[in-house]
């Protein structure tokens, strides 16, 4: 009785940390799960958080025992302690009991990794294509024709009738990992290694991530948005990411110089003759709250200074400084803010 | 220090430890163990892997001569190790002097190999995943064979000043056991490489 | 704690020239003399990663914080990783093994004394050479000079496309030098143990230390290889056009990382056995009683060294290997478990009826068994691959290795600083200045590490020069540097009564400590032949039985 509440105490201490509500300390807490595979672990841990906690009180308590009762006193300073070479019931059991522990942790871990790693694709399930980039995020949805960078949208998933997300990770440079805490646990997107991950948040919202796997100087700034929309709100936002741009019929200079430079070497921006692919897709620039993958919010002094100097805003950035000047870049900005 | 006057029961226990030639032989031996091990790790994976350029059924022939030169070197440097065991100096010097030559001549064999690949072939380190792993394994393999030779090409000449005497056995013995290490190496390389990744 | 009884005259000789004796110094084959310029060694770079580790951290005590540029930043991670390990704690454990082993087993000297002096020099130059890379070279967009890929250097990111300068290759260059030194001190320690052990130590009767430096030797003997080999594909790839980590051409990024990890998890293996050597030797002199269980302590090490070469995977979990290779992994993960559980049983076995002298050995081994217990249980977490995917690559592994290397290895290696101090200098430290290094350097160690955890379990990766605001990091990170200068000032303490005892301190005589291991036998520093007359024993503790003729070990052994 004593001992399931000791279990129930260290889960609740945990728990404190989890209300999915209002993620107690941060945004990106790991024991917040809103999605099935990050509940799965956060079970997981609370699990084994628990026996590794009995295990601690119980050696802590035998080690502050010790040295506090055999410690050498002003009386027994001269003679030796009776010396103990072993005990073969002591060592068989603290053997034993640990082999138990083990193999109870590993059926418990062996359990979830299945559970996760084999999950059967629904046929509802929606597809993203992600490739990882130094350093911002490309987001392909081959089926519904949609390609945008660096914020995430996928549909909430109603627990009763789970819509899933399924995300293929690949990439086009060097390592990455996409790790949005409160969504699922952390995978890899490594070059020719396609790999693949689910989740199914059951709250709409937006999650925070970054990447988490050493890719290069500006690995710190590559940051993850993923909006949880409701169905109506993800399938509008799908119709509206898959127009062309709308651009008027003439040519502003903005557009001009945009397309004159070296801009349309990386971006694509569909409707006009930008078709680059190594940077991000800009036909929806301004649906995006954030630019640079995350490093700033899309307003437009950033903007301006972003083109006028990405260096500036994110050193060791791909994106040159096309050599503007203070006036070309607000322009080419001002042509930027009509890509809604 | 003095001996304390109690004895115990079992006296006069023969004291016995190896020896630290063959012991350090063994883990240098090991040492390298490990590291043909992941260049033949790598090998076995990219059988088949090969975007493009030559493949091994394509351009590779079955070094079959020179591995039985190879293969008799240990043969040879067993019989030159007995001999010089047995004082036998003038058998010792023949016998290893000939190790030498067959290992000279493994070597020459791996060079007209590389040298067809190369320019009949067309085949580099830089074609293909194949001709990657293939250069790299042989090649260690071709470079532990030379610094052999060079250690025995030494002893022999030690043996031509005449500096060289029975009681060296057994340091002639350890570094014959590095020389058949470097056959077995290349056993398993003849395997994976002629046999399995053809 | 018996002391000199004849003062024996000290006959007076003018001391040699400075460069004679730094020439004796420079060419010395003495074991004794190599294991000192290995641990001087050690504490320099010990100094020049802490600086690493403190820039580091000052660039983290806020958010968006401008410290250093990130270029900066990259290459102090990876510098400081590479150190430490490299640097630090490999050159600093052989420094022991060498000096201890042949006093402890009642030799000479080791095995190969050339051997030994090559090891060193080859480790020295590898080290120096890292550091050269800070006036020499190019790093990533030409923007650095040293290396600035990670300490495990994943490909692509190594590949020249990716890493443009030199900064990669003086990664390669000095760890393969200094890995050859590794090897060839590792053959030396086996040679050393199995064919040198004086008349009467067969193999059960040796000291724990003789054994556990054995199996680290295995391991790096088996482990270091992997990673010459992997470095040697790099360079191919990099300088002959080769493919081995090419994707482009077929190759994998993935295959780098197992034969990384091949050699990694091995390695921190043979960076924590020595640890446990010491942490064997000191307890039970300073709790007054036999190890508790040396056949079984023998036994668990062996299966540590053993099971520790199949785990390596456990560092791959997010990599996208199968649900079975994962299992597996878990499987072997969570069995290292306990051989290493058993140990600090043992360990606590050994204090209990005993009788403890908190000396600050003893202060610090102490504190290595509850440290390494934590470290060992946030292992178990991390071992448990789905709790890996959300745990990997974040702060709460960083807090966990470092509760690993720090408040183990580096704690018990305090403790052994202090023991045999006396031994290699003649000298006694200040024991109240040991107390001070223990006390700031403790609560350094879990105002730093133990709040390490915390922004780990709230999403934040490793390897990031900054972070944002909002994201609940803030607090811990700040608490986390402030624990930093603790850390630098019990350092400090440490040099300053080293250097003071050493020209100052009190006459330590040959056995300060009442211990039972031979090389208390032999004067304090011991003449360069070690033993007038090589001993002989008849038990595991040989200065017991003579200190105690009516209960010699041998009859109960």
């Amino acid at each position: 009785m004593r001992l399931r509440a000791l279990a129930l105490f260290c889960g609740s201490a945990v728990t404190t940390f989890a209300d999915p509500a209002r993620p107690f300390l941060s945004p990106t807490n790991i024991f917040a799960p809103v999605s099935t595979p990050a509940q799965s672990i956060f079970e997981l841990s609370r699990f084994v958080l628990t026996i590794t906690a009995a295990i601690f009180v119980v050696v802590l308590t035998l080690l502050v025992y010790a040295v506090v009762k055999f410690r050498k006193t002003r009386a027994n300073e001269w003679r030796e302690p009776a010396q103990v070479y072993g005990s073969t019931q002591l060592e068989l059991a603290w053997t034993v009991i640990p082999i138990l522990i083990v193999v109870v942790l590993f059926l418990a871990a062996a359990r979830v990794i299945a559970s996760i790693q084999n999950a059967a694709r629904p046929s509802n399930a929606l597809e993203v294509t992600v490739i990882g980039h130094q350093f911002w995020w490309e987001y392909r949805y081959p089926s519904l024709k949609v390609v945008t960078a660096n914020e995430l949208h996928i549909p909430v998933s109603d627990p009763g009738h789970p819509t899933p997300t399924f995300l293929t990770l690949l990439s086009a440079d060097t390592d990455h990992s996409f790790w949005v805490p409160r969504l699922a646990g952390k995978t890899d997107l490594i070059p020719n290694h396609p790999n693949s991950m689910w989740m199914d948040p059951h709250e709409t919202g937006l999650y925070l991530g970054q990447c988490a796997q050493y890719c290069g100087t500006q690995h710190a700034m590559m940051l993850l948005r993923v909006y949880v929309d409701s169905r109506e709100d993800f399938d509008r936002w799908i119709q509206e990411q898959s127009q062309p741009a709308h651009i008027g019929d003439t040519a502003s200079e903005g557009q001009r110089i945009f397309e004159q430079t070296a801009c349309v070497n990386c971006h694509t921006i569909r409707g006009t003759p930008a078709n680059g692919t190594f940077g991000p897709d800009l036909t929806h620039l301004m649906s995006r709250q954030t630019i640079a993958a995350g490093a700033a919010r899309n307003l437009p002094g950033n903007l301006i200074a972003w083109i006028y100097n990405p260096a500036f805003s994110k050193p060791g950035c791909k994106m040159p400084s096309m050599g503007l000047s203070t006036q070309q870049a607000a322009e080419v900005a001002a042509y930027l803010e009509t890509l809604r | 220090m003095s001996t304390p006057a109690i004895t115990m029961p079992e006296a006069d226990i023969r004291w016995t430890r190896p020896t630290r030639g063959p012991v350090g032989m063994y883990c240098l031996i090991a040492a390298e163990a490990a590291i043909f091990t992941i260049f033949v790790v790598a090998y076995i994976f990219y059988i088949g892997k090969s975007l493009t350029g030559p493949q091994p059924q394509d351009v590779l022939r079955v070094p079959i001569f020179f591995t039985i030169c190879l293969l008799s070197s240990s043969l040879t440097i067993n019989l030159a190790v007995k001999s010089l065991s047995s004082g036998k100096m003038r058998s010792f010097a023949l016998w290893w002097f000939l190790t030498i030559v067959l290992g000279a001549v493994f070597l020459a064999g791996t060079a007209r190999e590389w040298s067809h690949l190369i320019y009949d072939e067309g085949l580099t380190i830089q074609t293909n995943l194949f001709g990657t792993t293939y250069y790299s394994l042989v090649g260690l393999h071709a470079f532990h064979v030379t610094i052999g030779l060079l250690a025995l090409a030494t002893v022999s000449l030690f043996t031509l000043f005449g500096q060289v005497r029975p009681a060296h056995a057994e340091r002639a013995e350890v570094l014959s056991m590095y020389w058949h290490f470097v056959d077995v190496v290349w056993v398993v390389v003849f395997i994976v490489v002629y046999i399995v990744g053809r | 704690m018996s002391t000199e009884s004849i003062a024996w005259p000290r006959p007076t000789v003018a001391p040699s020239p400075l460069v004679e004796r730094l020439h004796e110094w420079v060419t010395t084959v003495d074991h004794k003399r190599l294991g000192i310029l290995y641990i001087l060694y050690a504490l320099l770079f010990l100094l020049l990663g802490g600086v690493e580790a403190t820039i580091l951290r000052i660039q983290l005590i806020r958010p968006l914080n401008n410290f250093v540029s990130p270029q900066v930043f990259n290459r102090m991670f990876t510098m400081h990783g590479t150190t430490m390990i490299f640097f630090v704690v490999m050159p600093v454990m052989f420094g022991f093994a060498n000096y201890l082993i042949p006093l402890m087993i009642g030799a000479r000297d080791m095995a190969f004394p050339r051997l030994n002096a090559f090891s060193f020099w080859m480790t020295a130059f590898g080290g120096l050479l890292l550091y050269f890379s800070f006036v020499g070279g190019d790093g990533l967009y030409g923007a650095g000079n040293a290396p600035d890929v990670g300490w495990f250097a994943y490909a692509p990111l190594t590949s020249k496309t990716f890493s443009r300068g030199h900064s990669t290759d003086f990664w390669i260059l000095s760890l393969l030098v200094s890995g050859f030194g590794s090897i060839g001190t590792a053959i030396n320690i086996i040679a050393t143990v199995l064919c040198m052990r004086c008349r009467g130590m067969t193999l059960r009767k040796m000291p724990l230390l003789a054994w556990l430096n054995l199996t680290m030797a295995g391991l790096v003997v088996l482990a270091v290889s992997p990673l010459t080999a992997a470095q040697v594909m790099l360079l191919v790839d990099r300088y002959l056009g080769g493919h081995f980590f090419d994707t482009q051409a077929g190759g994998s990024a993935v295959m780098w990382m197992h034969f990384f990890w091949v050699f990694g998890h091995p390695e921190v293996y043979v960076l924590v056995i020595p640890a446990f050597a010491f942490a064997s030797e000191i307890i039970p002199v300073f709790s007054r009683k036999a190890i508790f269980g040396y056949p079984v302590m023998v036994a668990a090490t062996m299966c540590i060294g053993f099971i520790g070469m199949s785990v390596w995977a456990h560092h791959m979990f997010t990599v996208g290997m199968s649900s079975a290779a994962n299992t597996f992994f878990v499987l072997s993960t969570m069995a290292t478990a306990v051989p290493t559980g058993i140990k600090i049983f043992n360990w606590l076995a050994t204090m209990w009826g005993g009788q403890i002298h908190f000396k600050t050995p003893m202060l610090f081994c102490t504190a290595f068994l509850f440290q390494f217990l934590i470290a060992g249980l946030t292992g178990i977490m991390l071992g448990n691959a789905p709790f890996n995917w959300q745990l990997g690559n974040s702060y709460f592994v960083i807090a966990h290795f470092h509760y690993v290397i720090v408040g183990g290895i580096l704690f018990t290696l305090f403790g052994a600083f202090y023991y045999w101090f006396p031994k290699m200098s003649g000298k006694m430290y200040n024991e109240t200045l040991g107390k001070l290094h223990f006390w700031l350097f403790f609560i350094g160690f879990h105002l730093t590490f133990d709040f390490m955890h915390v922004p780990g379990i709230l999403g934040m990766p490793r390897r990031i020069y900054t972070y944002e605001p909002g994201r609940g990091w803030d607090i811990w990170n700040f608490i986390v540097t402030i624990g930093v200068f603790f850390q630098a000032a019990g350092i400090l303490v440490f040099m300053a009564n080293l250097l003071w005892s050493y020209l100052r301190g009190e006459l330590a005589g040959s056995d300060p400590w009442d211990a039972w291991t031979l090389e208390w036998s032999t004067s304090s520093p011991p003449p360069a032949y070690n033993f007038a007359d090589i001993p002989e024993v008849k038990s595991r503790r040989p200065l017991w039985d003579l200190k105690h003729p009516e209960d010699p070990d041998w009859q109960y052994e």
